[in-house]
């Protein structure tokens, strides 16, 4: 009650900006994910073990290339989410 | 390369940061900020994140332990790309309450206890310390990298030296003044500088190996896969556990809450770190894995995998490269050592000095200059810190017990992740509950982790070690409650979190908090909602106002707090006077401006002292509550209120339009009815006249009589109308109540009608079968009713073959009947009016009637219970007549 009434839907811009924080949120989600993943994975390979098996190096190359991407995709979605620091605010 | 050209470079460097500083604090005092508030600077500073523990370390780490290294950097990652979630929140509470420390933000948070920040100041201190040791450990080893050979270095001289002159910096421009917000912009500039250059180092190294050494990317990821490191293999507890850990630590490490939240001028810039800090930290660490794999493949076996930065481009003849090198990591100590200062600093001197002074002398509040007491305080902190770290690193003797203290002091940390988190999303969390979680986990995290590292017999003994206390095994400090086999460090960090979290919880739960607690925790989990503003935090103010400025000089400097009191007194409303009325506003204002200076806890307690504890009570939260709940009925009442003024203007609109066509009409009937009765009047009149003066044929004197006679019986039928329609009206008819065939009503109806212009053949269409029902009710009455539709109907029936339909249907004790013409109907605009009386159609003047006879049907079916309206959309005028099979008297009371 102590709460001002919230309108139920809102204009397209809005909403849009409404539905990046749903993104922004959701983003480390998927990176926690994607950074937890490899405990899954078959152990790497020893050396001289036989081919097929993962290699250091490919593991290299997933980390930072997942890395890249989040900071990348959370570079898109900054501008964004900066410009309505002054309006309403929800949660 | 000579060591005095290494010590020369290293004084040039810091002399350089010093300009760096005085040029920037210059640069804010003259109030020319630019780009020293820039999002670029805000992520150059959140870079103190890594210290040379990562600088140099990091290797080291890739080295024995592969790609775990790596989790230190991924937990920030999360968080900073999750900002939305935590650090807009911290950072905005940071900025609107002027929280001036992570223990200030968790005292404020439960009710500006004092308390609660001194363990919480504690606590850090006990954490960190070591982690300074750590810094100045790195800086004397990269020395001693480089005088090997030349000089005999006194390693303990080279720390001294070092700790000495940082903390000389940090106080110069850590303390210059007591900033209302706790920010020193010199210090951040010759941060964000130092991270520049350790990054610019690091890649330098970094491209030197790749590039130089190995051949390039191709050829590197060879090498990776050859080298040792390749039989690493992923513990998932312990991946999983560290990423969590290092996530917590960043935000809970006092330097990095220094940085992210006490220093950010502007909450936009955390946009930009969000995605930025984790871009630096990836740059930070691509090269990690290369320059440990080529380290391990160049250097000799005894060369320690921490220094592989340094002296891998030593052992290339790099001097230029190695002396970049080594300038990032003394960057990197340096920044982190000056920054945790500070932190702990405030920590120390507004939780535990300053309270303690005023504690020792009461009247200090209002009589001492307490910005000298608070900067000396500050000064002596930062001193006193810097040597702990001396001391620490001095008794640990520079061993190896030192590396893994960076893993161990977040542990120590994440102790405040709880309070904290669960103190910013969570109204429920009661100081006892804070308190008891911090003290379980600080304990737990002392007992399972901290003092065990110092290895047996050190600190605790090796027996208590290995049987636990008392023999009892259950509580072995690394395998609390029979927990065996797990990894040492994810055993605590499970154990102290886990105890931590659950005391938290389950004592919020059961305690009781206090109403400031209450007020404060409202405050900062709904941060966002801007209309509950500056929450009041004293139910009345009794303070003398000029107490409260001469206090307010005291910590805000005069010229300050003369201008806070002369904007508060225009605020309200006084031109004349300096000093405003102490209203629980303004109070509420001044407490938070002062905290910002001396810590809430302190802030509130000086406030207090003076204010004579008129601290809110829960009526006063309860009557604030009512009062806003109040607020909301009454503007929804309104708003109900508003909707039913609107309809009743609609329906009064309505009405309005309704009477003014009536006003019309009854107007246009008056002049109408005039001239009918003028007419027979006026005929009646000139025959009687004629008749009067005698001397007439007998035929004439017939004639002549009859039609007076006519033209009477045309007065009276009118007479008769009006006086029927009036007794009607009046509900004063009585009826005579018989059951009687509907069928033979409406056949003497069609008979008595048929005189209505005789001259035309009216084809009639019923339904005889339906119409044979009895209805009890008055059979003259609505016989007439009958008549006045029929008769309506030939009358005003254009239709060349007119024809009347009547339909029957019977519905729930009621009949429906309608009768209809083929004729044009009655227009829309007339359709309402044409029940009342003296009603005539536009076109229907020419026609005789009086406009009765709709008036009339409507008033009789009233008085029978029943209903009269007009059917549109019949092709004709139809006219629906809905009459109760029974006619109960009784229930004809309305009939009024």
């Amino acid at each position: 009650m102590r709460r001002p009434r919230r309108p139920l839907f809102l204009a397209r811009l809005p909403y849009r900006r409404r539905r990046l924080r749903d993104a922004a949120r959701l983003l480390p989600v998927f990176g926690g994910f994607l950074f937890i993943l490899p405990v899954l994975w078959a152990p790497a390979a020893e050396p001289g073990a036989e081919a097929g098996a993962r290699l250091l190096s490919s593991d290299v190359v997933y980390f930072f290339g997942v890395w890249a991407g989040l900071v990348a995709v959370s570079a898109a979605f900054a501008p964004g989410l900066a410009t309505t620091q002054d309006e309403e605010e929800e949660d | 390369m000579p060591f005095n050209l290494l010590v020369l470079a290293c004084l040039a460097y810091v002399v350089f940061l010093f300009c760096v500083a005085f040029w920037v604090e210059r640069r804010a005092y003259a109030g020319r900020f630019g780009w020293l508030r820039s999002p670029l600077v805000y992520t150059l500073s959140l870079s103190i994140y890594c210290t040379a523990w990562t600088f140099y370390g990091a290797v080291g780490y890739a080295a024995r332990s592969g790609m775990e290294f790596l989790t230190i950097y991924l937990g920030p990652t999360l968080v900073f790309i999750g900002w939305w979630w935590v650090l807009r929140k911290l950072v905005r509470i940071g900025r609107k309450h002027r929280v001036t420390s992570i223990a200030d933000l968790i005292s404020s948070r439960f009710g500006k206890s004092n308390a609660l920040g001194v363990v919480v100041t504690l606590m850090a201190v006990v954490a960190t310390t070591p982690y300074i040791a750590l810094q100045l450990q790195s800086v004397v080893l990269s020395f001693g990298v480089f005088s090997n050979a030349a000089d005999s270095l006194d390693a303990g001289q080279t720390a001294i030296w070092v700790a000495g002159g940082l903390a000389v910096f940090t106080i110069i421009f850590g303390t210059r003044n007591l900033d209302a917000q706790e920010q020193h912009h010199g210090i951040v500039t010759a941060i964000a500088v130092e991270a520049v250059v350790k990054l610019v180092a690091l890649l330098a190294v970094g491209i030197f190996v790749v590039w130089g050494l190995a051949g390039g990317v191709g050829a590197m990821l060879d090498r990776i896969d050859a080298s040792e490191l390749s039989a690493w293999t992923m513990q998932p507890g312990r991946w999983t556990g560290l990423i969590f850990l290092s996530a917590a630590a960043v935000i809970c490490l006092p330097r990095m809450f220094q940085v992210m939240v006490v220093e950010n001028a502007d909450e936009g810039h955390l946009a930009t770190a969000s995605w930025a800090f984790p871009a630096y930290v990836l740059a930070m660490s691509l090269f990690i894995v290369p320059i440990a794999v080529i380290g391990l493949e160049r250097l000799p076996d005894h060369a320690n995998p921490d220094m592989f930065v340094l002296t891998l481009p030593l052992h290339e003849g790099q001097n230029a490269l190695a002396m970049l090198a080594f300038l990032g990591g003394f960057s990197s100590a340096t920044s982190m050592v000056i920054i945790e200062a500070i932190a702990l600093s405030t920590m120390v001197s507004n939780h535990i000095l300053v309270p303690g002074w005023l504690r020792l002398r009461p009247q200090a509040a209002v009589a001492d200059d307490l910005r000298g007491v608070v900067l000396n305080a500050r000064r002596l902190s930062i001193a006193a810190v810097m040597a702990m770290g001396y001391g620490y690193y001095q008794l640990s003797g520079g061993s190896a017990a030192l590396a893994s203290i960076g893993l161990i002091a977040f542990a120590g940390v994440a102790q405040f992740l709880p309070a904290m988190v669960g103190g910013i999303f969570w109204r429920g969390a009661t100081k006892a509950g804070a308190m008891a979680g911090l003290l379980i986990g600080f304990v737990t995290w002392a007992y399972a982790l901290f003092l065990p590292s110092f290895g047996p017999d050190a600190v605790l003994s090796a027996s208590l070690l290995a049987e636990g206390p008392w023999g009892v095994t259950w509580l072995r400090p690394q395998a609390l409650f029979g927990v065996a086999g797990m990894d040492p460090l994810i055993h605590a960090i499970f154990w102290s979190l886990m105890l931590n979290g659950t005391a938290f919880f389950v004592i919020s739960v059961l305690t009781f908090p206090s109403p400031v607690e209450r007020l404060q925790g409202a405050a900062f989990v709904n941060v966002f909602d801007e209309g509950s503003g500056a929450p009041r935090r004293w139910s009345r103010g009794e303070a003398e106002p000029e107490e409260l400025l001469v206090m307010a000089q005291r910590i805000l400097g005069d010229e300050e707090a003369q201008v806070l009191f002369e904007s508060e007194a225009r605020g309200q409303g006084k031109t004349q006077s300096l000093l405003p009325d102490p209203t629980p506003e303004f109070i509420s204002t001044l407490e938070q401006r002062l905290a910002g200076s001396v810590g809430a806890a302190t802030a509130h307690a000086m406030i207090s002292q003076l204010v004579g504890g008129a601290a809110v009570s829960v009526g006063d939260l309860m009557a604030l509550a009512s009062e806003s709940a109040e607020r909301a009925e009454h503007s929804a009442q309104l708003e109900a209120q508003r909707a039913e003024l609107a309809r009743t203007a609609g329906a009064l609109r309505e009405v309005n339009e309704k009477l003014t066509r009536l006003s019309v009409q009854k107007d246009a009937f008056l002049s109408q009815i005039s001239h009918e009765l003028r007419t027979p009047m006026t005929s009646i009149r000139a025959f009687s006249e004629i008749l009067a003066e005698g001397d007439l044929p007998p035929e004439m004197v017939a004639r002549n009589g009859r039609i007076i006679h006519e033209e009477t019986k045309r007065l009276t039928r009118l007479l008769d109308d009006l006086l029927d329609l009036s007794v009607l009206e009046n509900g004063k008819v009585t009826l005579s109540l018989t059951l009687s065939n509907l069928r033979d009503m409406i056949d003497r109806a069609i008979q008595a009608s048929e005189q209505v212009k005789p001259e035309r053949e009216v084809v009639f269409r019923r339904d005889l079968m339906r119409e044979n029902i009895f209805l009890r009710t008055d059979a003259d009455r609505l016989t007439q009713v009958f008549i006045n539709l029929i008769s309506n109907a030939r009358k005003y029936c254009e239709a060349e073959f007119p024809e009347i339909r009547i339909n029957l249907r019977m519905r729930g004790g009621r009949v429906i009947i309608d009768v209809i013409d083929n004729g044009r109907g009655i227009p829309k605009d007339a359709q309402s009016t044409i029940f009342e009386k003296f009603t005539r159609l536009p076109e229907e003047g020419r026609a005789k009637g009086a406009g009765l006879g709709l008036a009339i049907c409507r008033e009789i079916t009233e008085n029978l219970g029943g209903t009269i309206a007009y059917l549109p959309g019949q092709g004709g005028a139809a006219f629906r007549l809905i009459l109760p099979l029974r006619l109960d008297l009784g229930a004809q009371g309305q009939g009024g």
